[in-house]
């Protein structure tokens, strides 16, 4: 029984799901770190990239095909138009609300996520589409482990997004201003930051690095489903609390760790492919009881 | 708020003014239980079967009402409590032939643990947190219906035997309909109580202020956990009648859907408030009745409103205002 | 000693804000807590009260151990507390506010509430009779029903002191009860600590920065300077005690009526 060879492929398959996850969990704690929500929404928005992804690419694949370049442009548009659409989100849905009891926000949250997911119900009927490409099949074999040209694109892609997020928030004066708000926010008011802008800019990004993966993810997995945002969208919460919320760089391992954690789940018998979703839920609940700050978050101390 | 919404809420709000003393509440309250005792007889089946799911909810979402409304935490997974009365009823009676009746303390009691269950790990987390560990807890206890042997995997669990009252045998629709109403109005005299109580008040203490509760006194600890078991018992007793009335039950009726459709009753009928609750329930029940045209898009609606009342009128249909 | 506080050390990311505090409070005296913006004098409320938890030190109340202790245990052992910016219950009416004060000293449960046996209905109404009582005592029994923040300011105060007092405490602390309040409130209120001693047999330590108030109520005041008790005694010996003048010189919005 070629172990090492399972093992291997389950590093693959875990660093695949991880960089999906990464890229969800990334929105997810960008945003918390600049208006203190979780945004319950985000999931259903790495749904829409991927229908915008898939009817990018119906519409483009007539005359670029769809091969790495049709999917690029798919990828890229998919992303700058769901970047806007949580710009939008935001805009109308949260922003009026920031005085609010907290209560009614999360609810809010939960309201857009429902209007979301029933306006892709209700354009789909409820079925399953295909979304079918010409990228191949092809990849590196090795023994019996399978590495295939997708998914090294994929996770390329995937990484290049996180550099060149890491790059922005480090090198740019957006970028900085980002990580100021997350930290005190009436402070950076009173020096002149345009609050409001850097987080429509947070909803932007965040927003469209959530379409990027759900393109890509349309593409590799080959469907796409109205609810598909759901469950990834806790897995990737999940991921972004392992990390610790707050933190960028714990978005990215949280989501790395999630996706070998699961991959590596699948192996182990008891657990197996149903129990999957138990066992990742099972992990939030146990990360957010013994250590909510997650690897790299800030403890808040609470004042009185 | 735009004055066209205002003068709208502005009716709205003269009209519950009216039926603003207890008094006038409770005879209100008679006349509607009068009314609803009489409907079967000039009803079809059809609709009295709706009716009887309307009756359901509401029982359903006072329970959620005392969680959110009352304590303040956000419940995502409610029909995991739902599903525990259902399956325990269920997995007693179909796979150990348990009595219904004798099958019921089990019930509750498996719904006390599953509110301290579900609830302890929550109690230190801000409300994001909370709203989605309890999610998470909602799709264990679905995924755990559909995967093990004794809850009947994915088929469920079907055959649940017709309980017997003193020889009269409970099964007909006409039946399970007073059964819902009975259970409907000790729900809401049940919530009515809890609200005016020592510990409703607690609920709302700590919900309004956490901090400022327990400086004077009040463990946030036990306050909270008693609002997730109370909720859970709620659910629970739903989930009970519910399997015994469908005679089969899936995992399928126990889903995250399940919980927006009671969040939603708690929250268009405007939280905390036991008559916009019922009003709520009803409104989840008998819309999508009335809107059968929409076919899917009925759930699109029902957002769209949530969302609509979020952002113009957080607090519901109902008026917040007390005296 | 009613209250007793030894070695008291709390620090918070790198600062000590509290140094090895020894201090007391006598049964049935009013005390004051005074000192400099930042002292730590409210850290040390939120110490004795728990919800702060100090690393080092010993805090008794009546012999039981008080230091680290969850919040609602202290309050009660018999402490209760009032906050620098008031913390009413704002959608709740002053009698349900009032009556959160009697939570800590009654039992009823979902059980008794639901099927309201006779012990909670008497329950009930000894609470609004307490209630009635510690609202008529502060001077607040008409508004009963108002909502609270429809109250004027300088009332939501008195309903703050009115909900610690229904706890039935044995210490009270008060925080900044004067602030914002004018003259005769200052006067109405210099009244109420009395009569909280005088009648009811309860201790008060008060942190305030009107020193005329301070001077008038206190029997004993105890001077707290970047988390160090510098000086202590009553007010003629603090008012011509020089540590306690230069600690105060570079503060120029203390009102040092002396």
């Amino acid at each position: 029984m070629p172990a090492f060879e399972t093992f291997l492929q389950a590093i693959v398959n875990g660093l695949v799901l991880g960089s999906f996850y990464a890229l969800i969990a990334l929105g997810y704690t960008m945003i918390f770190g600049v208006i203190k929500l979780l945004n319950f929404a985000h999931g259903d928005v790495y749904m829409v990239g991927a229908f915008v992804g898939f009817g990018v690419l119906s519409l483009i694949s007539g005359v670029v095909g769809a091969g790495w370049f049709g999917l690029g442009i798919a990828i890229l548009v998919s992303m700058i138009a769901v970047g806007c659409l949580g710009v939008i989100i935001q805009r109308v849905a949260y922003q009026p609300m920031l005085s609010a009891p907290r209560l009614s926000i999360l609810i809010t949250a939960l309201a857009v996520s429902l209007v979301l997911q029933n306006s892709a119900l209700s354009l789909t009927d409820g079925k399953y589409t295909a979304f079918r490409t010409d990228l191949g099949f092809g990849g590196f074999e090795f023994g019996r482990l399978f590495i295939s040209h997708q998914a090294v694109v994929l996770v390329a892609i995937a990484g290049l997004l996180m550099i060149a997020l890491e790059l922005f928030v480090s090198r740019t004066m957006y970028g900085r201003a980002m990580r100021a708000v997350s930290i005190d926010k009436d402070m950076c008011r009173l020096l002149g930051i345009n609050v409001s802008r850097v987080v429509a800019i947070t909803f932007l990004i965040g927003s469209g690095l959530a379409a990027a993966a759900g393109t890509m993810a349309g593409a590799y997995y080959g469907s796409i489903w109205y609810f598909m945002g759901f469950l990834i969208g806790l897995k990737a919460f999940t991921a972004a609390v392992i990390g610790g919320i707050g933190s960028i760089t714990g978005a990215m391992l949280g989501g790395l760790i999630l996706g070998l954690l699961e991959s590596f789940g699948t192996l182990v018998p008891f657990i197996g492919s149903e129990w999957k979703d138990v066992f990742t839920f099972s992990i939030l609940i146990l990360v957010l009881v013994f250590k909510p700050t997650g690897l790299l978050g800030k403890s808040e101390v609470e004042r009185m | 708020m735009s004055t066209a919404t205002g003068r709208t809420a502005g009716l709205v709000d003269r009209l519950y003014a009216t039926f603003d003393s207890p008094r006038r509440q409770m005879l209100l309250m008679v006349a509607i239980v009068v009314v609803m005792a009489v409907l079967p007889l000039v009803m079809g089946r059809y609709a009295t079967t709706i009716m009887t799911n309307a009756l359901l909810y509401v029982v359903l979402a006072l329970g959620l009402n005392i969680v959110v409304g009352y304590a303040g935490l956000l419940d995502l997974g409610y029909a995991a409590f739902f599903a525990v009365g259902a399956y325990s009823i269920g997995i007693l009676t179909v796979q150990f032939d348990w009595n219904f009746w004798l099958a019921i303390p089990p019930a509750l009691v498996a719904a006390c643990l599953a509110g301290v269950i579900i609830g302890g790990p929550t109690l230190r987390l801000r409300s994001d947190y909370l709203a989605i560990v309890t999610l998470g807890f909602g799709e264990i206890v679905r995924f755990s219906a559909r995967n093990l042997e004794i809850t009947g995997r994915a088929s469920g669990l079907s055959n649940i035997p017709e309980p017997s009252f003193f020889g009269y045998v409970i099964n007909s629709y006409v039946d399970f309909y007073y059964v819902f109403l009975l259970l409907a109005v000790m729900a809401v005299i049940a919530s009515h109580r809890l609200y005016h109580s020592r510990l409703g008040r607690a609920w709302l203490y700590v919900r309004h202020d956490e901090d400022a509760a327990e400086a004077m006194g009040i463990n946030r600890v036990r306050v909270k956990l008693a609002a997730y078991v109370t909720g859970s018992v709620f659910g629970a007793i739903g989930g009970i009648f519910f399997s015994v009335n469908l005679g089969a039950i899936s995992p399928e009726s126990f889903s995250f859907e399940q919980s927006v459709l009671i969040l939603m009753a708690v929250i268009l009928g405007g939280m905390g408030k036991i008559p916009g609750v019922i009003l709520g329930a009803f409104i989840i029940i008998l819309g999508p009745e009335l809107l059968r045209e929409l076919g899917e898009l009925r759930l699109l609606l029902f957002a769209v409103v949530m969302l609509l009342i979020m952002l113009l009128r957080p607090s519901g249909i109902w008026p917040e205002r007390r005296h | 000693m009613l209250l007793n506080l030894e070695q008291v050390t709390l620090r918070f990311a790198g600062n000590t804000v509290l140094d090895k505090v020894n201090f007391g409070v006598e049964a049935n005296t009013l005390a004051s807590l005074i000192g400099p913006n930042g002292a730590g004098k409210t850290s040390l409320f939120n110490s004795i009260t728990g919800f702060y938890r100090p690393q080092e030190g010993r805090i008794e109340f009546d012999g039981e151990r008080v230091l680290r202790r969850k919040p609602h245990k202290v309050t009660q052992l018999g402490i209760a507390r009032t906050f620098q910016n008031v913390r009413l219950f704002r959608e709740m009416s002053v009698m349900e506010n009032v009556m959160a004060g009697m939570h800590c000293r009654t039992r009823a449960g979902a059980f008794g509430a639901v099927l309201r046996t006779p012990g909670q209905r008497a329950e009930e109404r000894y609470i609004a009779e307490v209630a009635h009582d510690c609202m008529r005592f502060v001077g607040v029994d008409e508004y009963a029903d108002r909502l609270a923040t429809n109250l004027a300011y300088g009332y939501q105060r008195l309903v703050e002191i009115a909900r610690a007092l229904a706890t039935q405490p044995r210490l009270i602390l008060l925080d900044e009860p004067a602030a914002g309040l004018n003259a005769t409130e200052k006067a109405a209120l210099i009244e109420l600590i009395r009569r909280i001693r005088d009648e009811r047999g309860i201790a008060v330590l008060l942190i305030e920065h009107d020193m005329g108030l301070v001077m008038q109520v206190s029997e004993r005041i105890n001077v707290l300077d970047y988390g160090r008790i510098i000086a202590d005694g009553n007010a003629e010996e603090i008012k011509n005690n020089p540590r306690v003048i230069e600690a105060y010189l570079g503060q120029e919005d203390e009102e040092m009526v002396l």
